[in-house]
């Protein structure tokens, strides 16, 4: 018999110790997320509606935002001034998104995919992108006067850039092996766009939808802003002006429900579409 | 054939069959950088050979490949396939290259028949998926043919796409080092299916690889390369017995063959 190793100890014993966690990352997600939400509302509160640090025109306590929430939510629902304002905005912001992903994704296939796009139209659009996009919004009001118009226009040129990058980005995401393979198929240039470059490039594309359904909402705010008409940013100007803090607050809380809707109808056809991109995937490409 | 050779190749081991590749004077230079990247390279493939070009990174076989494809022009030389100049990506050269790239929204079958519905449309495609049912079988894959690549392992991913250049019948297969991204045990294993489905389909194959084993106990011959410029420097007939199995990488004759090479390569390689 050969001779075993000294083993320190009862060699019957099995080698027991355990990883320690600190206490704060034990937390469950549910209990970290409420008691987070508590201790800032309720430091708010404190410096409102408690101790009056803090003058209620510039900021509300929350029963009075609540309180807010409440009215607003129900002028909403019984269909009063306040959803019609919300239908402009949802009107603008949907013809905007939509404006900006078909113009978006055209120039990117245009860059992305020619050789003439990438020299002549590239360096112009990123000239124009440098700008401050806002700065055009009377340029656009002064084109197409304060009807709704204007605001998509303002609303989709911001959004437009974000596309444009992302679907150029993502028609070059087709590695050289995918290429070679379609070239050595003898495939067209059209087929390659089609079946290789363009799904390849889907999930780049919808990177930049989702970008551009933040900046489409920044977009027809701002429009509202600056071009008055009838939308929720006339609203919030509109509050604001008379000092009416918790309505300006409500009134931002259910414009961000329109943005949530926007970016997850994006990101929902984004996982029916792209059904195949998963972290990893040892035999697929890339 | 009614060709000028300069500079005949010896002949192949047995009686040698028809041949199907030739090339003969071929030269490539870039323009670019005046680099000669081949110079004066001259083979001939028969049927249901298997020959491949081993040397060191930067010898111009990949470059030789690419010419063999289509994929690229060569500057002076002839390059005929089947009798007829190859001018371009034809439909009867199969390649498969390093990395198995399929397509990840295609089931594996779909990417199979790929090529098909890239020359002839979907329709075409759709009715080649007995064929490519038939090879998923050749290569064990018969059960995975609706799952999509995701799913596959490296070595099933680089089955599949066997398959796929075995589609359309091709005249030549092409191989570009097709299993050095897998893993030692997973590529011996694939060189054995590979020496099985070129026995079964009888194909004439053409392998770039780095691996001199792998070379070895693969091919009927070797053609060793060296670079600046690139050209061919030596045959090698390899006259290990068929089929080959693993166990001859033990054998003295496969040492000794292995060593001649290498002994080829390192004078160069090392200067």
């Amino acid at each position: 018999m050969t001779a075993k190793p000294e083993l320190m100890g009862d060699p019957n014993k099995d080698t027991v110790w355990v990883e320690h966690v600190a206490l704060i990352d034990r937390i469950p997600r549910w209990l970290a997320m409420l008691a987070l939400a508590v201790i800032v509302i309720g430091i708010w509160d404190l410096a409102t509606a408690r101790m009056n640090w803090v003058s209620p025109i510039i900021l509300p306590s929350p029963g009075e935002t609540l309180d807010d929430l409440i009215f607003v939510g129900k002028n909403l629902v019984t269909g009063g001034y306040m959803l019609d304002a919300l239908w402009t905005t949802t009107r603008t912001v949907f013809w905007a998104f939509l404006i900006a992903a078909s113009v978006g994704f055209s120039l990117g296939v245009l860059v992305g995919e020619t050789k003439f796009g990438e020299r002549a139209v590239m360096p112009y659009l990123v000239a124009i992108d440098t700008m401050p996009k806002v700065a055009f919004a009377p340029l656009f009001i002064a084109w197409l006067g304060f009807d709704i118009a204007s605001k998509v226009a303002l609303a989709a040129f911001i959004a437009t850039f974000p596309i444009i990058v992302s679907t150029a980005a993502g028609f070059y995401a087709a590695s050289e092996n995918e290429r070679m393979l379609f070239k050595a198929m003898g495939a067209s240039r059209w087929q390659t766009l089609i079946r290789l470059k363009l799904p390849t490039g889907l999930p780049y594309i919808f990177t930049g939808l989702k970008i551009a359904s933040v900046g489409v909402m920044a977009g027809a705010i701002t429009g509202e802003f600056l071009g008055g008409g009838k939308g929720f940013g006339a609203l919030i100007r509109e509050s604001a002006s008379m000092l009416d803090t918790p309505r300006v607050f409500s009134l931002i809380l259910y414009l961000s429900l329109l943005g949530l809707a926007l970016f997850f109808l994006v990101a929902w056809v984004q996982r029916r579409l792209v059904f195949w991109n998963k972290a990893d995937r040892p035999g697929g490409v890339g | 054939m009614t060709m000028a050779e300069p500079r005949p190749l010896t002949a192949s081991p047995a009686a040698p069959t028809r041949p199907v590749y030739e090339i003969a004077r071929l030269s490539k230079t870039y323009a670019r950088n005046m680099l000669t990247a081949l110079t004066d390279v001259n083979l001939t493939l028969h049927k249901g050979e298997f020959v491949s070009v081993v040397g060191s990174s930067g010898c111009g076989k990949s470059t030789l490949l690419k010419i063999m494809a289509g994929l690229m022009p060569p500057t002076t030389g002839r390059v005929v396939l089947e009798g007829k100049p190859v001018t371009g990506p034809r439909a009867d050269i199969g390649m498969m290259f390093q990395q198995a790239t399929l397509l990840p929204w295609k089931t594996t079958v779909e990417n199979i028949v790929l090529p098909i519905e890239i020359r002839e449309g979907r329709a075409a495609a759709k009715a080649a998926h007995p064929r490519a049912l038939e090879l998923l079988k050749l290569v064990g894959l018969g059960d995975f043919a609706n799952v999509y690549p995701g799913e596959l392992s490296g070595g099933m991913a680089q089955r599949a796409s066997i398959c796929r250049m075995l589609i359309a019948n091709p005249a030549v297969l092409l191989l570009d080092e097709p299993f050095s991204a897998l893993d030692e045990l997973t590529r011996d294993f694939m060189n054995m299916e590979l020496q099985r489905i070129c026995a079964e389909q009888q194909s004439t194959a053409f392998l770039v690889t780095h691996s001199l084993a792998e070379a070895v106990i693969l091919s009927d011959r070797i053609l060793v390369m060296k670079p600046r410029p690139g050209r061919i420097v030596e045959e090698i007939v390899i006259d290990l017995p068929r089929p080959r199995t693993l166990e001859m990488i033990n054998t003295p004759r496969f040492g000794q063959i292995v060593a001649h090479i290498r002994d080829l390569l390192g004078k160069e390689a090392f200067q």
